[in-house]
């Protein structure tokens, strides 16, 4: 996404010089007044990310100071350890990763994968009828089927466990179905035949062929799932009740809740705020990575199509 | 002559064997459909007609749940929450970050870091935007009352004071709309330049060339952002349950949040049901607006990407 628009970087709107010359007083200032806008806007940006950092440094009487303490002396790094410890979080990332996020991915990108093949390279006749009932389902909102998936789950038993938010994965999500499904249009035939020719079956072509020339696309269905377990809060407060069983995400707010149920306990909220910083590190890192991924995907279907 | 009915579905064994390989391979989404769409779908209907608190069987009560919510002076309220949050915040994410995915779209140096600023807070999980917030807009020792308070002003209630909660949330999603402002810089990107180049041999002005060039050309995209928000307003839960819990005086008590508290806190799930299918309905008529007017962003978003 990044190079794309970065190459494409065109004088559109604002300053345009159709040839070399000096440029204008109001030119200028036009110039100053654009880039005075945009670094004001990007400081309140991150002001917030950056006051949640430093917070997480202070210690107690720093926190109730006014004027409000910008650089925290001295900075009290042990509270990040202090406070992901203290409160059980390796459990929780532990949970989020490896029973929800990890299966979450897997499950979307094996299921949606063979779906979207059977979608886009396999010919048969009611094909485009279940396609458009597919993608017609984006269109149900989440809360109407979550009163009735609730009530199945309870029957099931599968209230407090990762199962109503990991086992749905393994059938499909139309959005990634008709995201693969797009990329896997975009192989030529001839390639799909030889394998055929040789003898592979459809599973076969779809396995050895299609996917290792989607690796991509696949990447950035695989990174949504997981940052989607990774951010989810709704689906955890809903199915999860049991500390044991608590994400990160359910981790920090119940962490608030036992803060402001006991009172002002000290380092209440440094401690939030370690917790909250050390779980946006992550974000942070996965962004940059998927920005490449996302570049790479672009250009590759930019290039065939 | 009229081909009989029967053989008119009739395959060969050929076209048969294709029809089984593809259902075959769609069966995972075929089987989930059935169990997790089309299943709920059905039984939440059934629960919209019913009274169920989980415990005790369901009964049928007819019409009751419906004409409780709209005689219900709550539901009044919870739909100008909603309304006010949805009518006044959309229209707002969408102006800014199309006037700043303009600005970022002019001769820029750093112009992928700006966009990344902008972008960031969008992909942060929901739950650290609200402590962030939530601390940040305290009354007593948040950042910007203790600033207030340095400099011997009133501190402001951003939260706890109801004329105040709504647009505070809103501010907080202009910040969060990152995403928005990635969609309109690839739509600029695909106005084709040469209409810019020609504007400015007849002598068009800036403020003209954005006003018949730029906005024209990207209304499509525009529209889908508008919807997609109006969409999301409706049903956003996470970030007023995590920052006010619906109040102050129920002043954020929005529609999915009331639906959510129905469901999950009263164990009203009928009338939790019965509020589903009305934002169903209400969501449906959006999304029908948005296929009706968005072919041509499909058209040139979709499938090749240039």
């Amino acid at each position: 996404m990044a190079t794309r628009t970065m190459n494409k970087a065109t004088p559109l709107v604002v300053t345009y010089t159709p040839r070399k010359k000096k440029r204008t007083l109001v030119e200028i200032l036009l110039d100053v007044l654009k880039y005075t806008i945009l670094i004001v806007l990007s400081i309140s940006y991150l002001l917030p990310f950056y006051w949640m950092f430093t917070s997480a440094l202070k210690n107690d009487s720093q926190i109730y100071t006014i004027p409000p303490v910008w650089i925290p002396n001295p900075a009290m790094w042990e509270n990040f350890w202090n406070a992901w410890t203290t409160y059980n979080f390796n459990l929780y990332l532990f949970n989020t990763v490896f029973k929800y996020a990890l299966p979450v991915a897997i499950g979307t990108v094996v299921s949606s994968s063979i779906v979207a093949y059977g979608f886009g390279r396999l010919r048969w006749k009611s094909r485009e009828f279940l396609f458009a009932i597919c993608l017609s389902t984006m269109m149900v909102p989440f809360q109407v089927t979550m009163v009735p998936l609730f009530i199945i789950f309870k029957k099931m038993g599968w209230i407090n466990t990762f199962l109503p938010l990991v086992v749905p994965a393994f059938f499909g999500n139309p959005f990634n179905i008709f995201l693969l499904r797009q990329f896997f249009r975009s192989i030529p035939e001839d390639l799909l035949d030889a394998a055929r020719i040789d003898g592979a079956n459809e599973l076969g072509v779809l396995f050895r062929v299609v996917l290792p020339l989607s690796k991509p696309v696949l990447t950035v269905v695989a990174l949504f799932a997981v940052m989607g377990a990774w951010n989810d809060f709704l689906g955890p407060l809903i199915y999860l009740n049991n500390s044991k069983n608590y994400t990160l995400a359910i981790g920090i707010e119940s962490l608030r809740r036992t803060i402001s149920s006991v009172g002002s306990v000290a380092l209440a909220y440094p401690y939030l705020m370690a917790v909250s910083t050390i779980v946006t590190i992550p974000i942070i890192l996965l962004f940059f990575f998927a920005q490449r991924t996302f570049i790479e995907g672009i250009t590759l279907t930019g290039m065939k199509g | 002559m009229q081909i009989p009915f029967f053989k008119r579905f009739a395959l060969t064994p050929a076209e048969r064997r294709r029809e089984l390989l593809g259902f075959l391979f769609i069966s995972p989404w075929l089987i989930g459909f059935l169990l997790w769409t089309i299943y709920p779908l059905a039984s939440s209907l059934y629960y919209s007609f019913t009274r169920y608190d989980l415990i005790r069987e369901p009964i049928f009560i007819g019409f009751r749940n419906f004409q409780e919510i709209f005689r219900e002076e709550e539901f009044r309220k919870v739909m100008y929450n909603t309304l006010y949050y949805v009518g006044i915040g959309s229209p707002l994410y969408v102006a800014t970050s199309f006037l700043l995915a303009n600005l970022l779209n002019t001769k820029i140096v750093g112009r992928s870091v700006f966009r990344a600023i902008f972008f960031f807070p969008s992909i942060v999980p929901m739950v650290v935007i609200a402590m962030v917030w939530s601390f940040l807009l305290n009354v007593q020792y948040g950042a910007i009352n203790g600033t207030l308070q340095a400099m011997g002003l009133p501190v402001i209630r951003f939260l706890s004071d109801p004329a105040l909660a709504k647009p505070t949330l809103i501010m907080i999603n202009v910040w969060g709309a990152g995403s928005m402002l990635v969609i309109f810089l690839a739509a600029l990107q695909d106005v084709p330049r040469e209409l810019y180049e020609a504007a400015i041999v007849d002598g068009a002005a800036l403020w003209h060339r954005f006003w018949y060039i730029t906005i024209p050309l990207c209304t499509p995209v525009i529209l889908y952002n508008l919807v997609m928000s109006l969409i999301w307003g409706f049903q956003d839960v996470s970030l007023p349950l995590l920052l006010t819990g619906g109040g102050p005086n129920k002043a954020t008590q929005f529609y999915a949040l009331f639906l959510y508290r129905n469901a999950f806190q009263f164990l009203r799930m009928g009338k939790a049901a019965a509020l589903a299918w009305i934002l169903f309905v209400i969501i449906v008529t959006f999304t029908l607006l948005l296929f009706k007017s968005t072919g041509r962003w499909v058209y040139y978003h979709g499938g090749d990407n240039k």
